[in-house]
């Protein structure tokens, strides 16, 4: 670092900390040549660094529905996600910005056994919003809700193999699984799995009462749901208190923004953002994700069987016109890997498969296929907005390697039930996992429920099983990265792209460093932003 | 039996019957539509074990016959079951419960648009009738022409635009809880009632426009013009009573709309009325919830045209004493 | 010699249609003439859009939402098309779409009501209960369901809303044919043993057909609003067909930015509504034999 740098660093910090006033942090600036316009954005900015508490934080989701419960089995949105990760609710872990897992509810995290069984200490002290003390059985009861036999709950996927879960003590919870799984403590970050108190070893959910950091005021499902700051909150959060608003439709969405009802939207109009870039005091929120767009083909299903088609298909597909006329602008292209590169363990497969016509020709030509035809079933949203724009613009960039493909419009009623998973070609989209295993096992495992692509290499599972208990972190990135390249290779799954989450921000609200995994800053908006 | 009684308890009779035919219209299209509550919930996670589970704890697994039957057999003793959506849980959620407050606020705003839109499209028909083909006549005509041509929401959009972004008069959205006060329940569904009250008043303020002129040629109506009577007196006494009979029709077409046409409105104002619910509870294919939705909308319907048609007998002679 | 009788014979002779219409047309007031002219030039656009157009109908021409140029003389829409272009195409999808959903929601209820009205009974309480209880329905909500259940095509569509449609027509001409058929007029008819076709178009049709004008002027222009509020909802025509009241739907969020652009295919439904509307106010004035030309 420059001297001019740190000197510079140090007067921000004092301006962060209210010590520096606009006047003199100006003057300063000017004096060591910086404009004054951008000295301006530099005060701004600093003054906005240093979180302090108050205020009361709007929030307008494109999310959540009349239908919705606090049953914490049954989220699945992007508005009651973010109960259980830092509204009511309280997980045993969170994941930092950089994707890595921090202690929470749980002081610790102990392996043993090859991560067959786990030790964890539970912080002392928290008490949930009826005043309870959080103690081991309410833990055990928890975790009991979401696994056992008659739960209909999401969050099994995140803890495979999980066999028995007791209490040791009021302060230890012992986990035995069935087999080695170093990634446990990343499955405890999952919303579904905040804790809640319980009594003979049912937890009660209905009062929506957890220990997170909002107690809950009002709550009507697709409407609205106040909260207030939870005093005995255990870790930090900022705002006096909460409100999230349901609000479906994008135009209105921006009308609350716009006229500054609410602080925050999520899912902006990409249509309209830049106009909506250029209003005031808006800070754009536009985070990369984990999430793919995906194209997938059953391996067993004719003509897709053959290897040398799902191939040249892939090369055949215009990824970065996609990515500009389905996301306009707003996302990454994909490389036939579903793991997105801020994750951990994720490597970008060689070669990159980009749009080269000639090349998907010569392949076909190799394996001896003339006119090539194929049908592409596809919904207009189902999958994802604008899934059949894309359909569309695939079926003219196929055309130049003379591959036909004849796209079949399914209705988005009924579309996962009745065409994913059983036609050859469909759409599909996948949600962030905090793991590459719950990634790559959710999705390509050759026993996986939603093995959409039907894929069975042994070689892939075999790594699979091994990784997952591997203790040394080199070997087990080794595994990973091959995994990745089999996917890329041989699957029969195109990751068209990866889409950004885009919303639009108030600048009087200001945050740290953002969550990429999910949307919301990967759902701790509420409890880690601040009023500038 | 006095004719007027006789008619409306045969119309209740017969709005019963009505509403049974609507609730098996509503549940053979919801059981037509492809994928149940189920896949829908479920959606992309759904896994042929867990669509089966919840199938078996809904009840969902019994032929459609016999779901029908159990719930118009409960729904006939009051029992209006519960939604879907709190069964998974040990929390029912009560269908009546979900409701009431969907409904208030539904009724909340189709009152209040209906008390600005009828008296002043009967007033501005009624002066559009007596000065026609006048300036002012002219000029109504296509006010609110335009204003009923033009889409529900695009209308919505320019008066946020106009009074919520621009001005700052109003709140963007509408959104009220159960515990809004309601001078402040008011002031939210201002902008709604008013977008609403554009859409309908053109089409009442048109029929009764020309309810009237057709009258206007009639013998008695020329009589009383040469008799002497003032414009104003020849509408008010003698060609409105007569005209009543389409105008009502039309005014409770127009009510009836207020209440069960208001989804697009309610989405753009983020107002949490019924027709958003029902929306939401169809996409879910949440049945009792649908099913209790369609009832409260036809019921409406039925009770406002049984008001019309008292009103059309009442007003004509010739049919509250038939020969 | 026949030079005397024959002025008494024109005199008598009915007049030709062509006279009819050019002696209609002479005292027709401004308004009508507004009205009909903006309904030719509507015609003319729709008949013509392809010669007119100056792009093509689903023909990327540049970036999205361009303001007004000498190029895009209205800008561009959503993905670059023309919006003009677009909303020239749009008057022949949305007029015709309007006109065949109108005339048979009217075929079909029009005549149901005046069969009902006259033959009472049975028959009309039968129809009567059919017809309630899908006009107890919520129109939206209900097409929504059977959009999703046959499919979202263009004729599925059309048929769908001319049954929903025809449902409140049958309401209307019931409820004024009821109050037709016990007039004196009507009686006599059937006294005199004239047939049913003859009561009902004879005595019936022309009494009640002022109030069923005036509904087919705003039926007509229900249907693109319809079909509006389904885009809105997500199923209304499917690109890249162009259709004014998807248009709107279309491009709803630009208002929030002030942008002129939702309000092109608005301005052209509102300005086709108050025109169909003038011409149907004026053939109303005619029918009613009123006289005084205030």
């Amino acid at each position: 670092m420059t001297e001019f740098e740190m000197k510079l660093k140090q007067v921000t910090k004092a301006v962060s900390r209210g010590k520096l006033s606009r006047r003199d942090f100006m003057s300063y600036a000017m004096s060591i040549g910086i404009t004054a316009a951008a000295a301006n954005t530099m005060f701004a900015t600093a003054a906005r660094a240093e979180p302090k508490k108050g205020g009361i934080f709007k929030y307008g989701s494109g999310h959540g529905s009349t239908t919705d419960s606090l049953d914490p089995a049954t989220w699945t949105n992007g508005f009651n996600f973010q109960f259980g990760k830092s509204v009511m609710g309280a997980p045993l872990t969170q994941l930092n910005p950089k994707g890595e897992v921090t202690m929470h509810v749980a002081e610790s995290f102990e392996p043993s056994d090859g991560g067959k069984k786990w030790i964890i200490k539970l912080r002392k002290g928290i008490t949930f919003h009826n005043g309870k003390t959080l103690d081991a059985s309410d833990v055990v009861a928890t975790i009991n809700y979401h696994i056992g036999p008659d739960s209909k709950s999401p969050a099994k996927e995140y803890l495979p193999g999980v066999t028995s879960v007791k209490a040791d003590g009021p302060d230890t919870v012992i986990i035995e699984l069935s087999s080695g799984n170093v990634d446990l403590p990343y499955g405890f970050t999952d919303y579904h799995l905040s804790m809640y108190p319980a009594t003979d070893g049912k937890i009660e959910w209905e009062k929506g009462i957890g220990c997170g950091p909002y107690v809950l005021k009002s709550y009507e499902p697709g409407v609205k749901l106040v909260g207030e700051r939870n005093p005995n909150y255990f870790a930090d959060t900022w705002f006096d208190g909460i409100e999230m608003i349901t609000i479906s439709d994008v135009a209105a969405r921006t009308n609350a923004y716009l006229s500054g009802e609410v602080h925050f939207i999520d899912r902006a109009d990409l249509k309209t953002i830049d106009m909506l870039k250029s209003a005031p005091n808006t800070e754009i929120y536009n985070q990369s994700g984990p999430t793919p767009y995906t194209a997938p083909m059953l391996c067993d299903a004719a003509p897709f069987d053959n290897p040398a088609v799902r191939k040249a298909i892939k090369y055949a597909i215009n990824r970065q016109e996609l990515v500009d006329k389905v996301l306009y602008g707003y996302g990454k292209v994909g490389n036939d890997n579903p793991i997105g590169s801020q994750m951990k363990y994720a490597i970008d497969p060689q070669p990159q498969h980009t749009y080269d016509p000639e090349k998907a020709k010569a392949i076909l030509k190799e394996a001896g296929i003339e006119n090539l035809k194929v049908d592409f079933s596809c919904p207009p949203n189902a999958a994802y907005p604008g899934a059949l724009d894309a359909a569309l613009l695939m079926q003219e960039s196929a055309k130049a390697a003379g591959i036909e493909i004849n796209v079949i419009r399914e209705p988005d009623d009924g579309y996962w039930s009745n065409v994913w998973l059983k036609k050859p070609w469909s759409m599909c989209y996948w949600g962030g996992r905090p793991t590459v295993d719950t990634m790559l096992s959710i999705s390509l495992a050759a026993d996986a429920p939603w093995n959409d692509t039907h894929f069975k290499s042994p070689r892939f599972n075999e790594l699979l099983v091994q990784a997952r208990s591997e203790l040394d972190e080199t070997k087990r990135a080794a595994m990973y990265a091959e995994c990745q390249q089999i996917v890329h290779d041989d699957g029969g799954q195109i990751v068209l792209m990866f889409y950004n989450f885009v919303g639009a921000l108030n600048t009087a609200v200001a945050h740290g460093e953002l969550n990429s995994d999910q949307d919301s800053d990967g759902g701790y908006m509420v409890e880690r932003w601040w009023m500038a | 039996m006095h004719p007027v009684l006789r008619t409306v308890l045969q119309r209740l009779g017969l709005g019963i019957v009505t509403l049974l035919a609507v609730s098996v219209i509503i549940f053979s299209s919801l059981e037509m539509l492809p994928g149940g509550y189920a896949e829908n919930v479920l959606g992309q996670s759904a896994t042929p074990e867990t669509v089966a589970a919840f199938k078996r704890d809904l009840g969902l697994d019994r032929p459609a016959t016999v779901r029908y039957f159990e719930w118009i057999g409960n729904a006939l003793q009051g029992d209006f079951g519960s939604s879907y959506s709190g069964l998974s849980g040990s929390m029912k959620r009560d269908v009546s419960a979900t409701i009431a407050p969907r409904l208030y606020n539904t009724f909340f705003l189709a009152a209040m648009a209906a008390l600005i839109a009828v008296p002043l499209s009967l007033l501005l028909g009624a002066m559009a009738a007596l000065y026609r083909n006048s300036w002012f006549d002219r000029i109504v005509n296509s006010v609110t022409l335009t204003t009923i041509a033009m889409p529900e929401f695009f209308i919505a959009y320019i008066l946020v635009y106009v009074f919520a972004v621009k001005l700052k008069l109003f709140y963007p959205n509408s959104t009220v809880s159960i515990g809004t006060p309601f001078v402040e329940h008011l002031y939210r569904a201002a902008l709604p009632a008013i977008t609403m009250t554009l859409v309908i008043i053109a089409h009442m303020m048109r029929m009764t426009r020309a309810a009237i002129i057709n009258l206007l040629a009639s013998p008695y109506i020329e009589m009383a013009q040469l008799k002497g009577v003032s414009k104003s007196d020849v509408i008010r006494q003698h060609a409105l009573p007569n005209a009543w009979a389409p105008i009502a029709t039309v005014i409770a077409f127009n009510l009836a709309y207020l209440v069960v046409g208001v989804v697009v409105v309610e989405v753009v104002f983020v107002y949490p009325g019924i027709g958003q619910l029902m929306v939401d509870a169809v996409s879910s294919r949440d049945m009792p919830v649908v099913q209790a939705c369609a009832l409260i909308f036809a019921a409406t319907y039925i009770l406002l045209n049984l008001l019309a048609d008292v009103v059309s007998i009442v007003t004509n002679p010739r049919l509250l004493h038939p020969k | 010699m026949n030079t005397a009788t024959t002025p008494v014979r024109t005199i008598k002779a009915r007049r030709s249609v062509f006279e009819n219409i050019r002696r209609n047309l002479k005292t027709a007031p401004l308004t009508a003439w507004f009205g009909m002219i903006v309904i030719l030039l509507y015609a003319i656009c729709a008949i013509f859009a392809p010669l007119l157009a100056p792009y093509g109908e689903s023909e990327i021409v540049g970036k999205a939402y361009q303001l007004s140029s000498a190029e895009n003389w209205l800008g561009t829409d959503q993905i670059g098309r023309d919006t003009l272009s677009r909303l020239i195409f749009g008057a022949r999808n949305t007029i015709g779409i309007a006109l065949i959903t109108t005339l048979l929601s009217f075929l079909i209820g029009g005549s149901l009501g005046v069969l009902a009205a006259l033959k009472r009974g049975l028959l009309d309480q039968g129809i009567s209960r059919v017809v309630d209880a899908f006009l107890a329905i919520p129109v939206l909500i209900f097409a929504l369901m059977m959009l999703a259940v046959v499919g979202k095509s263009l004729i599925n569509l059309i048929i769908i809303l001319a049954l929903l449609d025809a449902t409140r027509v049958f309401r209307l001409s019931r409820a004024v044919a009821l109050n037709s058929v016990v007039m004196d007029y009507v009686e006599s008819a059937k006294l005199r043993g004239e047939g049913m076709g003859w009561i009902v178009f004879k005595e019936i049709v022309p009494n009640i057909l002022p109030p069923l004008i005036t509904e087919f002027g705003l039926r007509f222009c229900f249907v693109f609003l319809t079909i509006s509020a389904l885009s809105f909802l997500g199923v209304g025509i499917q690109p890249p067909t162009a259709d004014w009241g998807s248009m709107v739907a279309e491009s709803k969020s630009l208002i929030s930015f002030g942008r002129p652009a939702p309000l092109y295919p608005a301005a052209a439904i509102a300005l086709l509504t108050v025109a169909v509307n003038f011409v149907v106010d004026w053939f109303l004035h005619k029918t009613s034999g009123l006289r005084d030309g205030h």
